[in-house]
């Protein structure tokens, strides 16, 4: 029986040395996919999470510590977005690799500048993230700070192939900023426009194109809204008027439809990350849509 | 830095004088010398302090709510440090309603030190725990149990970190791997009180003070191997007072998702104790309470399976956990059996030993359905059966029932937050014999405060 575990455990460590490329697990797709942009086919890039899936409440189930165990680089929002289940996939790897601290853990908070740092954390404000708000992805600007950074430690870990990564990343900044202008023509119109949003999910869409944030569905941070909440919210709406309210594809309709009838304003799915929406098939089809669709609400 | 310039300043000032073949000039030039620094120094600090009050005034201006960007200090790569070490609190209590006595499942030996459950208004357990990575190579846990009149170190090991190949070992006073139930604490119990199954084989779960290898194979389906050593002090282990180990462990873990919405893990698991005059209490034929000290082996065989359901793999507002575990207990060794108390005589007054052969068996199976957010309900079905009962000559003062204890559980919480819980629980205790129809009600708070507590799956 041991003989058998030993046998079937050298083959499979092995199986895995041989493998060519980096292994790598994104904690969410909007990573996977920026990593895809600039590594290719060089590595193996799978999401711990869908788009439909919220980031911060994730079981640590028994695959994710599985696929952890084997990659060489995890690449994470950070910012304690993930603290309710990261920690423990990393602790039950036994892989010294994605250890904090090492090359093999990557975190896109440590590279851009964080909004709404209170540096207090008093759960009586809800669930608040004392460091900053982690929805950092929503503004593109900051995938372009990521992905260098990101591009640098996969030529950190993957010396080899670091010409790959350096002119794939030059590539990816040039198309990212000449997409990034374009989107700001577009949503041009968007400044100023009041919104509601459902969870500080938006703060840095927000913050990029001008949208003035008037409300927020949740009462407190990271507790779901109520119909008292929600009928507060109606009142307040009535002197503070908005054009729409903004959630995301993992979050539930009802809030924000209950709202939007009530308050005869649109209340917008935006895809968030790429899977969000069929046509977020990658960062840029994310930012396109979120355009068209804030556009399709001033309507 | 301040501190150690004025050192420096000082030491400048005592040498020269305290050596001889100084000259005035000398003096004079380092004195001019040592002004000079001293002034520098000053400046640089002045400058400093300015530039630190300048930002100061920048920060307190930007009000949080005004959501500016502010940069984040020292963008070098770690993440925002979470406290260190990671300090969180459980605090729980319970109201039951319940008829008095004890309520040992017939015919089980289990641990002399559970009592008759609390009625009426009682504090549970109140949980310190402290964790933190130590250094590189090494992470560290405490948990500390505050009880009214004891404080019991509940967990204190070392985990490693670096040892990488799929492989942690840990070492110390750290929950077992066996089992699913086992690793969870009690305020992450899906009911108010422990299972049957449980209770009866460990107490409240059982706790190893010893080493634990565990290795995760490197493949795509979750796959865990773990084998542990330990003193054995406690059920089903008893009085290690030895060299060597006292109990061996050994459990495997697979598990994986089907589809996007389900999970699950299973589990096989061994446990082997060699307890001596282990104490147990029984009640004889006359159903008069003895005192019974086991010496001998006993061996536990556990399997285990958990599957939850999440819709599209999002658990917050809708989601379900099946819960089921099988074990088996085999005893063989010497009982002796003795009156509880000796102004109550029972059939073995003056001490009765023989032979003590037990097989035993039993499982519970629950379902928690969260039907919405923050409401849950739960079932639970506990069941133990004694397969094969022999105490020798005991056979003639010890009861040898046929008697299967059971217990249904029905629960309903509700958690206004991630960090509280609210729950009510009705339960049918047939546990022991003569006990039936035996209902019970349960009222329980659950409040964790500080870190986020990541639970295992």
């Amino acid at each position: 029986m041991l003989k058998r575990i030993i046998v079937i455990a050298s083959f499979a460590l092995l199986s895995h040395g041989a493998q060519a490329g980096l292994n790598i697990l994104a904690c969410e797709p909007e990573w996977a996919s920026l990593t895809q942009e600039l590594a290719g086919d060089l590595v193996r890039v799978t999401s711990a999470t869908t788009a439909r899936q919220d980031p911060h409440h994730i079981e640590a189930r028994p695959s994710l510590i599985a696929r952890a165990r084997n990659a060489d680089l995890l690449v994470c929002t950070g910012a304690d977005l993930e603290i309710g289940w990261l920690p423990l996939l990393q602790r039950e790897s036994g892989n010294a690799r994605i250890q904090p601290g090492r090359a093999g853990f990557f975190e896109a908070a440590a590279f851009v500048r964080l909004l709404e740092q209170s540096g207090r954390a008093d759960r009586a404000q809800g669930d608040v993230h004392a460091g900053g708000n982690p929805h950092l992805q929503a503004d593109p600007r900051n995938l372009l700070k990521v992905g260098g950074a990101l591009a640098q430690r996969l030529a950190q870990l993957d010396p080899a192939n670091a010409a790959v990564y350096a002119a794939r990343n030059q590539d990816f900044q040039k198309r990212m900023s000449a997409a990034i202008a374009r989107w700001e023509k577009e949503a041009a119109g968007l400044r100023g426009v009041p919104v509601v949003v459902h969870h500080k999910s938006w703060s840095y869409l927000a913050d990029w194109l001008g949208l003035k944030v008037v409300a927020d569905l949740e009462p407190k941070v990271g507790i779901e809204p109520s119909v008292s909440s929600l009928s507060a919210l109606l009142e307040r709406l009535k002197t503070q008027p908005a054009r729409m309210i903004l959630r995301t594809a993992y979050q539930s309709p009802k809030p924000s439809e209950w709202l939007a009838e009530r308050a005869g304003i649109a209340a917008l799915e935006l895809p968030y990350s790429v899977g969000g929406s069929p046509a977020a098939k990658d960062l840029f089809g994310v930012f396109d849509e979120t355009v068209a669709k804030l556009k399709g609400g001033l309507k | 830095m301040f501190k150690r310039h004025l050192l420096a300043a000082a030491l400048a000032c005592a040498l020269p004088t305290s050596a001889l073949a100084v000259t005035d000039a000398d003096l004079a030039a380092l004195r001019a010398e040592f002004d000079r620094k001293l002034k520098d120094i000053q400046a640089a600090y002045e400058d400093r302090l300015k530039e630190m009050e300048t930002r100061l005034v920048k920060q307190s201006g930007e009000s949080p709510e005004t959501a500016q960007a502010v940069p984040r200090p020292g963008n070098t790569g770690a993440a925002v440090a979470s406290a260190n070490p990671e300090l969180s609190l459980i605090l729980q209590g319970v109201y039951a309603q319940r008829k008095a006595g004890e309520r040992r499942p017939t015919g089980f030996l289990q641990d002399a030190g559970i009592g008759a459950p609390a009625r009426g208004f009682s504090l549970g357990d109140s949980e310190l725990i402290l964790a933190a990575s130590i250094d590189p190579s090494f992470r560290g846990q405490a948990t500390v149990v505050l009880a009214d009149d004891a404080v019991v170190v509940e967990e204190a090991w070392f985990q490693t970190s670096s040892l990488d190949h799929g492989l942690t070992l840990k070492g110390g006073r750290f929950i077992s791997g066996i089992g699913y139930q086992n690793e969870q604490h009690p305020h992450a119990w899906d009911f108010t009180d422990n299972n049957l199954m449980y209770q009866t084989l460990f107490g409240e779960h059982l706790v190893q003070d010893g080493l634990q290898l565990k290795w995760l194979a490197p493949t795509d389906t979750f796959v865990e191997l773990g084998v542990e050593i330990g003193r054995g002090g406690a059920f089903p282990g008893a009085s290690a007072d030895k060299n060597g180990a006292g109990s061996w462990a050994a459990f495997g873990h697979v598990g994986g998702d089907v589809g996007e919405s389900n999970a699950w893990r299973a589990g096989l698991s061994y446990l082997g104790a060699r307890p001596r005059d282990r104490e147990s209490p029984l009640i004889d034929i006359s159903g008069i309470d003895t005192n019974n000290l086991f010496s001998g082996k006993a061996k536990i065989w556990i399997a285990d399976l958990v599957w939850k359901w999440a819709p599209e793999g999002n658990p917050r507002a809708r989601n379900f956990k099946f819960q089921a575990e099988y074990f088996q207990r085999d005893e063989d060794g010497d009982l002796a059996c003795d009156d509880a108390d000796p102004l109550v005589p029972s059939l073995c007054t003056g001490g009765s030993t023989d032979a003590y052969r037990g097989k035993q068996s039993g499982w519970y199976a629950q379902g928690i359905y969260q039907f919405m957010p923050h409401w849950r309900v739960g079932l639970r079905y506990d069941r133990l059966n004694n397969d094969s009962l022999d105490y020798g000559v005991n056979n003639a003062n010890l009861a040898r029932t046929g008697y299967h204890p059971n217990k249904w559980s029905l629960m309903a919480d509700y958690s206004p937050s991630e960090y509280s819980r609210f729950r009510l629980q009705l339960a049918r205790d047939h546990a022991m014999q003569g006990n039936p129809d035996d209902s019970q009600i349960g009222l329980q708070y659950i409040y964790s405060l500080g870190a986020h507590g990541a639970h295992k799956f």
